[in-house]
């Protein structure tokens, strides 16, 4: 048979794109290397505990019922309701620099309050800025490439708090070293200081779970440890692909949320593109804590807590194996659940070099890794309480995790630097959604192969040309 | 399908999309999008779900015509004459 479509990865926006195709009747195979779902933001047990693999917190929270924003938009485009995300909202959470803090919550008046409070000389200019900000339109499809930080620094003089501003937005979805795409700036600005945090009590895994279900109740197709080796073009029309067995399927379009340099690196040597695309080099290590009581019982009731020990941040791949002068302390039970979470845990993330990890030896990096991960500790117990004496387990992973199980370049997180927010490439018929469209973040990916499903595979005009 | 039958089969469609909008006071003279949320990408959703049912081709230029309720009945009546309403 061929495909309506097959989708290259059951990540979050492989799986989204795959349930709108599903509900309107496409033939579709979601194909997924790795033996579970998720990628990028996947789950495991480990010695009899589950872990996630990319959740610190949902961006985009909206009370259920809402009727605008993305998260309601993305329920409603894949027939979900709002009771199956169950999202309780964060606690709270902090940017923390030398000698000053700013805090937010998931009403932005606490951090207009905040910037009040520690920067009097710039509310003016910051709430200039965020009137700035609302009439920018951040999801056209066409966009010239701006800085951010130029634009910040249009309406805000104090160097500090274009830096506090930055980190946390560039910490959780900027593919560009040192300055943001101002596009980008905006859709995270709101997803994270507008809208805020909250996260699904069972965590990502409940997500996941929920759109595996709804993508196979509408006949959609899932196949585990089926990479894609190659795929297959026609006349510069992609016509189908190879799996790593060599299997061969045929299809009429295919997506793809592997990224863009890997997907290019999936077209036959001869075909592939003049133009070569960079992959991104921006990764992190993560070290998760399992503690024997809750974070708030040692004096952490914060939800997110972006630090950075000096007054600039420097968001790009460090010149050491780790950057510690900066990092995120994530608390997964600081969030308002109607019961506690069954493990207490703290996770801390820090700024990686994915070259470090990638070359050395087997041999080499179990020790390396920990003592990395004693340092990246040390370095954020500056702005939280010390946990380590209620350490009962840990797991850490660095690039080399990263890429080993999502097959992403350099271990890259947030893809290359330069996205292609239209999702063509330069083959008929293949197109790419995630990471590398540019929506980023667990509701950014969803919206992206939303998007790029309708786009390109549901428009009823574009589906004359391939029935 | 009688006109009767068409609305409800427009609200049951509106309702899945929009499952937050309370529908019960609908006006059918004010276009949709002055009583609801409704972006291009429900729109979209509207038409893929009378072609997913009724195989109705709405050609793109005509989306105009399901501005609000009644349009929407108008529009549909002809091409949805012979088809089953649903239980
Ligand atoms: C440590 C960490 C923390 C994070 N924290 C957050 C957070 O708190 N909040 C948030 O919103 N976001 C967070 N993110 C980001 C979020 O996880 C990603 O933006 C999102 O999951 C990307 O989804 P995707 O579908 O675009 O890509 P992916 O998840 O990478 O999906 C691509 C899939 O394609 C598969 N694949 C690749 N090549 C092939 C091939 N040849 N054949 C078959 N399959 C293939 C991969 O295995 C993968 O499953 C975090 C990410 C990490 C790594």
């Amino acid at each position: 048979m061929t495909y309506d479509t097959i989708v290259i990865g059951a990540g979050l926006s492989g799986l989204a794109a795959g349930i709108r195709l599903a509900y309107f009747e496409k033939s579709v195979c979601v194909l997924e290397r790795h033996t579970t779902i998720g990628g990028l933001n996947s789950f495991y047990r480990l010695r009899d505990r589950n872990y996630d693999v990319g959740l610190h917190a949902m961006t985009n929270f909206a009370i259920p019922g809402t009727k605008r924003g993305p998260l309601s938009k993305l329920l409603r485009q894949l027939r979900l309701r709002w009771d199956d995300f169950d999202l309780s909202p964060q606690n709270g959470s902090t940017i923390a620099f030398p000698g000053v803090t700013l805090q937010f919550t998931n009403d932005f008046a606490v951090l207009e309050s905040e910037i009040a409070r520690a920067f009097p000389s710039q509310i003016d200019g910051f709430r200039r800025f965020t009137a700035h900000l609302l009439a920018f339109d951040e999801l056209a499809l066409e966009q010239p490439e701006l800085s951010a930080r130029s634009i910040l620094a249009e309406y805000i003089t104090e160097p500090i708090l274009i830096e506090m501003l930055l980190c946390p937005l560039m910490f959780y979805g900027s593919a560009r070293p040192m300055d943001m795409d101002f596009g980008q700036f905006v859709i995270m600005f709101k997803s994270i200081f507008m809208e805020g945090f909250g996260r699904p009590h069972a965590g990502v895994r409940l997500i996941l779970k929920k759109l595996v279900r709804q993508f196979k109740l509408l006949g959609g197709e899932l196949r585990l440890r089926a990479g894609v080796r190659e795929i297959v073009l026609d006349g510069g029309r992609a016509v189908g692909v190879i799996l790593d067995d060599g299997t061969e399927l045929a299809a009429h379009n295919i997506l793809s949320s592997a990224g863009s340099a890997e997907t290019m690196r999936m077209l036959p040597q001869s075909d592939a593109p003049q133009t070569s695309i960079e992959p991104g080099d921006i990764s992190f290590m993560e070290t998760i804590s399992i503690l024997d009581r809750e974070p708030a019982e040692l004096g952490n009731d914060r939800t997110i807590i972006f630090y950075n020990d000096s007054p600039d941040f420097r968001y790009e791949r460090p010149s050491e194996p780790i950057d510690v002068r900066s990092g995120i302390i994530c608390c997964p039970n600081n969030f308002q659940y109607d019961k506690p979470l069954e493990d207490s845990s703290v996770r801390i993330t820090a700024l990686a070099d994915p070259h470090y990890w990638f070359d050395l030896s087997e041999e080499e990096y179990p020790a390396r890794k920990e003592s990395w991960r004693q340092k990246i500790i040390e370095s954020a117990l500056r702005f939280c309480p010390d946990f380590r004496s209620h350490v009962v387990d840990a797991d850490t992973f660095s690039p080399r995790t990263i890429k080993r199980y999502t097959g992403h370049l350099n271990g890259c997180v947030y893809g290359a630097p330069r996205k292609i927010l239209d999702g063509t490439t330069s083959v008929d018929k293949l197109f790419l959604c995630g990471t590398d469209q540019g929506f980023l973040g667990i509701v950014g990916s969803m919206l992206s192969g939303i998007s790029m499903a309708n786009l390109h595979l549901l428009k009823p005009d574009s589906e004359v040309a391939t029935s | 399908m009688t006109p009767e039958q068409i609305r409800t089969v427009i609200l049951d469609i509106l309702s899945r999309i929009a499952p937050d909008e309370d529908l019960s006071d609908l006006d059918d003279t004010v276009p949709f999008r002055e009583q609801m949320e409704l972006d291009s990408m429900d729109f979209l959703d509207i038409v893929m779900e009378l072609r997913k049912r009724y195989r109705v081709q709405i050609p793109e230029e005509e989306y105009q015509q399901l501005v609000t309720m009644q349009s929407t009945v108008e529009y549909l009546e002809p091409r949805l004459k012979d088809a089953e309403s649903p239980a």
